[in-house]
């Protein structure tokens, strides 16, 4: 078994609007192994930023954490200082955003944002930084990077955009990197090569990668292990394979029949009847009771707890019965 | 940057020709300017006199370009009260208006920066309400009424600061600048704190923050930097402004500079006073809008590329 990057427990983000204070995300775990890929699999609006940005610390004020814990490396992020949460973002834990062509600063050249992360954490002189930045923007495979460091963000395609966000993110080579949808915003013929990007430099910094996304289709061909989201909880997680050949929760079952997988790059995973509950009139019991076809009274009466029976987390209860 | 330079000068030019042409056509415009310049009793052959000595009699096209090569070489004639020649008299005077109108203009950048980070970083904060209250109130307030009431109470009532003129040194600068700074200052800070909120909410300030970016940077290095450009050109707007500014508060508090010159010219039919003031003030913001343009370029490279791609 691998090291464990990231260990996230019962993690619960309330958001408090003028229509009310909601669970956003509700008791959410996983774990992220070293050198693997977790994909973090869900429709619009389910949570899935609301999770990393509550994991990096930079919810907007509007959210904010209730409980749970985020242990990485023998430490609680969720409970430690703001100057020691600084100290290790960067060196620790990585994000990359979901908002791509947005995400540079746009009065700021590149090779300043990039080194950044030297500047700050490592006080390195300007002049080594601006090297080392170089460095980076090549080895994440933008051409002329000598030419193109004093370049500003307008000047960049899309798809170098995001390698320039990914290689800010793994600058110090972080234990664990969070990748919110990375390649979303990007021209098809782009998502393969940056996808790609992330698992060479996986595998060279050892990182455990939390992969965001909404495509069924980059989860079976990029993860090792999927956690399956649904209204602010985990429904169902296990290893990529055990689940896409098993599906145990009807949800699941529901968006693996609705896309053919291995056809269907970037297909949006709506094609269930249906929608998920309003976040401020989420029902009793199970939150996919109005879209499920199995639904029982219990279904309404109880929410089914994320249990584990023979390797495999579902929370249905049902579940057994769909098992064989 | 030559092409822009090149460009927002041809530009910037335009406004300044109007200016100068606008003052020789309502010199003009009121007919022979004989009648304006001499008194009501003035003989017939005093005013003949008058007039060939300005060169009123010539054709007025041949006028105009008297008064065009005069504006070229800062010749706009001799004052009629004083006899000094009137470009003489407004470059004399135009140095006491630019200190007071920089040393203004500096503080209120200072602090309308100052406050509005503040503000921003805290909105609807103790400090953001003060500030936008504030802000209100100067911008509805008349310079004037402000002037007054400051003279009123701190010169008068307190006694602690001189009513008008320049002897008292240090003390004179007081009431002149924070009756003029107060608008800018407003205006500055509720367009910062606007710049700010929305920059500090943006997704680059995110990333920032996620590589471990303490405020400090956050604040001066990304955020700042973006909320400059919208913050320069109002402020430029608030500069120009201010020059009208200063005519009103000028005249109250007898500061020797361009606006009590114009006032003074205005008063006493003094033409080419008047002329070479407003030609001045023409021209130093026609400088100005150059150096805002300037500046504007030099804080995001978007500007630069795409005023030189259009030229
Ligand atoms: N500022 C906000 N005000 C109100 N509701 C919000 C706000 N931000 C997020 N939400 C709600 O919180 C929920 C979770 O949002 P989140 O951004 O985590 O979704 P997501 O799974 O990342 O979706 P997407 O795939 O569209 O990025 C959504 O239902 C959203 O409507
Ligand atoms: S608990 Fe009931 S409603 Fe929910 S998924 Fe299982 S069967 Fe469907
Ligand atoms: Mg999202």
């Amino acid at each position: 078994m691998t090291a464990i990057g990231m260990e996230v427990s019962g993690l619960t983000v309330e958001l408090t609007t003028p229509r009310g204070t909601t669970r956003a995300v509700d008791g959410v775990s996983f774990t992220a192994h070293r050198g693997r890929t977790l994909a973090l699999l869900g429709e619009s609006g389910c949570g899935k930023s609301m999770t990393a940005q509550a994991i990096v610390g930079l919810l907007e004020p509007i959210a904010s954490v209730t409980a749970g814990s985020v242990q990485v490396d023998g430490e609680d992020l969720l409970k430690v200082s703001r100057k020691r949460r600084r100290q290790l973002a960067g060196p620790t834990l990585s994000i990359v955003f979901q908002d791509a062509l947005t995400a540079l600063n746009p009065v700021l050249k590149v090779g300043t944002q990039l080194a950044e992360p030297y500047r700050i954490h490592q006080r390195m002189p300007a002049k080594r930084a601006r090297a080392k930045a170089i460095e980076l923007m090549r080895h994440v495979g933008i051409p002329e990077p000598e030419s193109r460091v004093d370049s500003y963000p307008h000047q960049f395609s899309g798809g170098m955009r995001q390698r320039l966000l990914i290689a800010m993110a793994v600058a110090l080579s972080p234990k664990v990197l969070i990748a919110d949808e990375p390649t979303t915003a990007l021209d098809v013929t782009v998502q393969a090569q940056i996808l790609a990007l992330l698992a060479q430099l996986r595998k060279e910094h050892d990182m455990a990668v939390v992969l965001i996304t909404h495509d069924l289709a980059v989860v079976a061909e990029e993860a090792d292990t999927v956690a399956v989201m649904y209204s602010g909880r985990i429904v169902e997680t296990g290893p990529v394979d055990e689940v896409f050949e098993d599906p145990r929760h009807p949800y699941t079952r529901g968006l693996l029949d609705s896309v053919p997988v291995e056809t269907e790059r970037g297909a949006d995973l709506s094609s269930i009847p249906g929608a998920p509950p309003d976040l401020f009139a989420i029902p009793p019991g199970c939150p996919y009771q109005a879209r499920c076809p199995l639904v029982q009274d219990v279904c309404r009466a109880e929410r089914p707890a994320l249990e584990t029976r023979a390797g495999r987390a579902v929370a249905c209860h049902l579940a057994e019965g769909t098992a064989q | 940057m030559l092409t822009f330079l090149r460009r927002r000068v041809l530009t910037s030019l335009l406004p300044l020709l109007a200016v100068v042409l606008g003052v020789f056509v309502l010199a003009r415009l009121t007919g022979n300017p004989t009648a304006l310049y001499l008194p009501e009793n003035a003989t017939a052959q005093a005013r003949e006199q008058f007039s060939a000595a300005n060169g009123f009699d010539k054709p007025i096209w041949s006028q105009l370009l008297d008064y065009l090569s005069g504006v070229v070489r800062l010749d706009f004639g001799t004052s009629l009260r004083t006899g000094e020649s009137a470009a003489v008299m407004a470059l004399r005077a135009f140095p006491a208006t630019l200190q007071l109108a920089a040393v203004t203009m500096l503080l209120a950048c200072l602090v309308g920066t100052a406050v509005g980070c503040w503000a921003a970083l805290r909105p609807n904060g103790l400090a953001d309400r003060v500030s936008s209250l504030l802000s209100m109130t100067a911008a509805s307030v008349p310079d004037f009424w402000l002037a007054i009431l400051g003279i009123w109470v701190f010169a008068i009532m307190l006694g602690v600061l001189p009513t008008s003129g320049v002897d008292a040194g240090g003390l004179s600068w007081v009431l002149p600048i924070a009756v003029l700074m107060l608008r800018p200052a407003g205006v500055l800070t509720q367009v910062v704190r606007g710049a700010m909120i929305s920059a500090l909410g943006s997704p680059y300030v995110k990333v920032a923050r996620s590589k471990g970016a303490g405020e400090r940077r956050v604040v001066a290095r990304h955020a700042l930097k973006n909320a400059a450009p919208p913050a320069l050109t109002v402020a430029g707007d608030l500069a120009v402004g201010l020059i009208n500014g200063a005519v009103v508060v000028e005249s109250i508090f007898g500061w020797p500079g361009i606006g009590k010159l114009l006032i003074d010219a205005i008063l006493q039919r003094d033409f080419a006073v008047l002329q070479a003031a407003v030609a001045i003030t023409a021209i130093s913001i026609f400088v100005l809008n150059i150096a805002i343009d300037i500046g504007y370029a030099l804080l995001d490279a978007r500007v630069r590329q795409k005023v030189g791609a259009a030229a």
